[in-house]
């Protein structure tokens, strides 16, 4: 952790929203940092709260999660879901004394590349303020 | 599904697009050495035909049954490498890609962080396709029949185009007449066509086609399905007139006790109708409509001793027991062509449109210089003491558009040019009339449109450069406050008549279209197409499309192409009569679910249910999914606590290596 801590960042990402949103990052070479990783997924509302958990499980320093913004989902309620079950984790990691700043959750439409990187650029400074994680990782919760 | 997995992991350049940043030889080296990789190479354009060819090769020599290629996004060539694995035997969905391009070497410049962040993402992707499953996608009937909203220009062109080509078509219009603004507009720029002129005959036309059903006076309620398959819920207000026994005549209008006292919708409120009403002399259907907030009857109960269109109704068509019918029926595709509403005048309060009557819009500039307006085509306005013919006239344009005080950035693409069409108009019913256009810049783009611009000038026409600041009175003129920015000199120029060139807007009412349909608007709050310039009338959704100024606005004869683009994709699963459903649904392990119906109540397409079935000599209650309706969303799954439901493709057994990939822990 001596010269400049990279957090490591695994993200979720909603298929029609903000992984569009981050290709259009790309297309416009907005650049930002490289410690976030995108697992696309067809909505928010399909992740698993205990994806959040088994990614700082295996190695994350943070999480983010990210969809189109609410009233906006391609699936019509999906991000609703996403938002109610992933505010209930929050709370719930931060009980068990997860610092709440590894976990970060955003809406960012197909349109928004320079919001995604705003996104990356605040889950990045959180983790980095959080510190390395490793209070889940010694006992290993069978899946 | 037991067979060992053998993959080949295929990593481009993408020219120097990827391989300026991302080391894509170490990258290779790499992923050679994951666990059941056979092949590991790079080249050039994975995407080209010997890219894809590399592929089929080692699918057929060495086996391969599993494939990874990194590359741009998987939203770009996904279709394109299943495609490749299908043609070389492989089941298309044994793929998946590694984003190496959007989210990767063009979003970072670091080589060494780029090609680490290259090497994450490329086994997270090999950690995933080992457990992928084949998938076959499945076909199912669409229905030859499509649902069009909105009758301007635009819905009655495709509802033609359709129609013709053999497929029922139903046309919805919420008001009581087809035709939409065009309807209102008297000549047409750039060639001076009359309106009404080209657009009776097509009005006429779809209402006689045998293969569209007209549903005028009518509101689209429900819609739901999918493409090929939409069950669709409509409306139709009651018009408190029998259309079977209405001839049209017009008796009833002329006897209405409050015949005239109301403003006319169709003549921008400068006509006058009563009661019962045909908007205008050409409307499709020619059938009279009656307002049921201005009805004295329908809102009092009485209308003197007796209502006297009932007195006057030869036919008998008067029904003041009609009610609203609700029509249901299915189609295999949408088209949304709900047009445009104009500027609201009234939000640039300098220009005192609501003060001064002899301040108007472009709009009721149409319907005064029409034959069939409110004066007969005679052009008079009233400069607040009398009623005159102007002989001092200016033109303001870009009136709420490229405008960010009023949110509009955008051009609205027909103002230019509806100015110039009405300067000319002016100048031949007034010879002596002095017309001056006040602009920003003139936009004369499309076919013979300079051409036009040119000519009115050589009419006498003066365009001043400079966006007036304010409009006021002095004795009975109109003051027109300007700077000409040509020649810098601020101008108090005397008029009997301005006239606003307002722009287009999306519709207000657009929302509940947007919320039926799922719709998307793009920043300017106009309906988003699917892609801006390869898929300009598709929509987001599949067998959605849209046409005409719904999307933006437009001229005619491009709102004529856009509709004609439309009918032709909505053609095509008519024409093949099937659509195929997508193979990443929902499926159900029934071992394990218990019956709670959670994902029942979560999933948004209510396409899950529980069914009984025999487990092991007891019936029990198990979710099964819809295929049909599924959209493979997999809100279900995270809400399943047995982790029983799960999306094909995107299973917690297939994410979670995924994770572990990425999180690095070994
Ligand atoms: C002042 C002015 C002058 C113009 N002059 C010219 C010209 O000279 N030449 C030229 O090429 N273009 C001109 N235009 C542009 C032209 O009017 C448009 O290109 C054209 O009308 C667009 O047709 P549309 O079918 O897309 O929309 P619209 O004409 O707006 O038709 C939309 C229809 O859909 C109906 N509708 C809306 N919502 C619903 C719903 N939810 N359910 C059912 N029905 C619904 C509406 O009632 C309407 O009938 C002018 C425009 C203006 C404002
Ligand atoms: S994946 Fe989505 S659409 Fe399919 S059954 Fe589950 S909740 Fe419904
Ligand atoms: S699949 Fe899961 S949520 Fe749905 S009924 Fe079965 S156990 Fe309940």
């Amino acid at each position: 952790m001596s010269e400049q801590f990279k957090p490591n960042i695994v993200a979720f990402l909603c298929n029609w929203c903000t992984y569009a949103g981050a290709d259009l990052a790309g297309t416009s070479r907005i650049q930002y940092p490289a410690n976030v990783k995108i697992i696309r997924v067809m909505c928010s509302g399909r992740v698993n709260p205990l994806y959040v958990v088994n990614a700082l499980q295996q190695g994350a320093d943070g999480v983010l999660i990210s969809g189109c913004h609410p009233g906006d989902c391609h699936y019509m309620e999906g991000n609703f879901y996403a938002r109610r079950r992933l505010k209930l984790l929050k709370e719930l990691l931060e009980f068990t004394g997860v610092d709440p700043r590894r976990f970060n959750m955003s809406w960012v439409s197909a349109s928004e590349g320079h919001k995604w990187k705003e996104v990356v650029e605040k889950a990045v400074e959180d983790a980095i303020a959080a510190g390395p994680f490793d209070q889940f990782r010694r006992r290993q919760i069978g899946w | 599904m037991t067979e060992k997995p053998k993959l080949g992991v295929y990593i481009c350049h993408c020219g120097i697009n990827i391989a300026a940043t991302v080391d894509v030889e170490a990258v290779t080296e790499f992923a050679q050495s994951l666990p059941n990789v056979v092949v590991a190479r790079n080249y050039s354009y994975m995407c080209s035909d010997p890219g894809q060819l590399l592929i089929k090769d080692d699918i057929q020599e060495s086996g391969l049954n599993r494939v990874v290629v990194a590359s741009c996004s998987p939203r770009m060539h996904e279709p394109t490498f299943r495609k490749a694995l299908q043609e070389a035997g492989l089941n298309p969905y044994y793929l998946e890609m590694a984003n190496i391009r959007e989210q990767d070497s063009w979003v970072h410049q670091d080589r060494e962080e780029a090609t680490a962040k290259a090497k994450e993402l490329v086994a997270a992707a090999v950690a995933k396709v080992r457990l992928l499953e084949p998938l076959t996608p499945r076909e199912v009937d669409a229905e030859p029949a499509a649902l069009i909203i909105g009758a301007g220009i635009a819905g009655i062109q495709a509802a033609l185009d359709i129609g013709d080509a053999g497929f029922k078509v139903y046309l919805v219009e919420q008001s009581p007449s087809v035709g939409g603004r065009m309807a209102q507009l008297d000549k047409t720029f750039p060639t001076l066509d009359c309106s009404a002129c080209i657009l009776t005959p097509k009005m006429v036309d779809v209402a006689n086609h045998p293969n569209i059903e007209l549903l005028a006076y009518s509101e689209v309620e429900e819609v739901s399905g999918f493409v090929g398959n939409f069950d669709v819920k409509v409306r139709k207000k009651a018009r408190y007139v029998d259309v079977s026994k209405c001839t049209g005549c017009g008796d009833c209008a002329e006897a209405c006790r409050v015949a005239g006292r109301f403003p006319n919708e169709f003549e921008e409120g400068m006509g006058k109708r009563g009661a019962i009403y045909l908007p205008f002399p050409q409307a499709v259907p020619a059938k009279y409509t009656i307002d049921p907030e201005r009805c004295l009857f329908l809102t009092r109960g009485r209308c003197g001793k007796s209502p006297k269109c009932v007195d006057a109704c030869q036919p008998g068509a008067i029904d003041f027991e009609q009610k609203d019918e609700i029509v249901t029926f299915k189609v295999g595709a949408i088209i949304v062509a709900t047009g445009f509403d104009v500027f609201d005048a009234a939000k640039k309060p300098e220009y005192g449109y609501t003060e001064f009557p002899n301040v108007i819009t472009g709009l009721e500039m149409e319907r005064l210089v029409s034959a069939s307006g409110p004066t007969g085509g005679e052009i008079l306005v009233d400069n607040g003491e009398e009623q005159i013919v102007p002989k001092e006239i200016a033109f303001i344009q870009c009136v709420g558009s490229r405008d960010q005080s009023v949110g509009n950035e955008y051009c609205s693409r027909v103002c230019c040019m509806y100015t110039a069409k009405q300067a000319h108009l002016i100048k031949d019913k007034i010879p002596d009339a002095k017309v001056k256009v006040y602009y920003i810049d003139v936009r004369a783009f499309g076919k013979g449109f300079e051409e036009f611009y040119d000519r009115v000038r050589r009419e006498g026409i003066r365009y001043v450069r400079g966006n007036p600041s304010e409009i006021f009175k002095r004795g009975n003129k109109l003051i027109v406050k300007v700077e000409d920015t040509l020649t810098a000199t601020p101008l108090e120029d005397e008029f009997d008549l301005v006239v606003l060139a307002v722009g287009l807007e999306p519709r207000a009412d657009d929302r509940k279209t947007i919320d039926l349909l799922r719709l998307s608007q793009s920043p300017d709050r106009f309906l988003m197409e699917a892609h801006p310039k390869l898929r300009p009338v598709d929509t987001a959704s599949d067998g959605i499309f849209l046409a005409g100024c719904c999307q933006g606005p437009k001229d005619i004869p491009d709102t004529v192409a856009q509709a004609k683009g439309a009918a032709a994709s909505a053609l095509i699963p008519l024409a093949r009569g099937k659509v195929s459903i997508d193979a990443q649904v929902a499926g159900v392990i029934e071992d394990t679910c218990r019956g709670c119906g959670f994902c029942v109540s979560i999933c948004p397409y209510t396409a899950i249910e529980l069914v009984e079935i025999n487990r092991m000599g007891h019936m029990v209650e198990v979710a099964r999914v819809n295929e049909a309706l599924c959209k493979g969303c997999g809100s279900c799954s995270a809400g399943c606590l047995s982790n029983s439901i799960q999306p094909k493709s995107f299973r917690d057994r297939q994410i979670l290596p995924q994770i572990a990939a990425l999180g690095g822990i070994k």
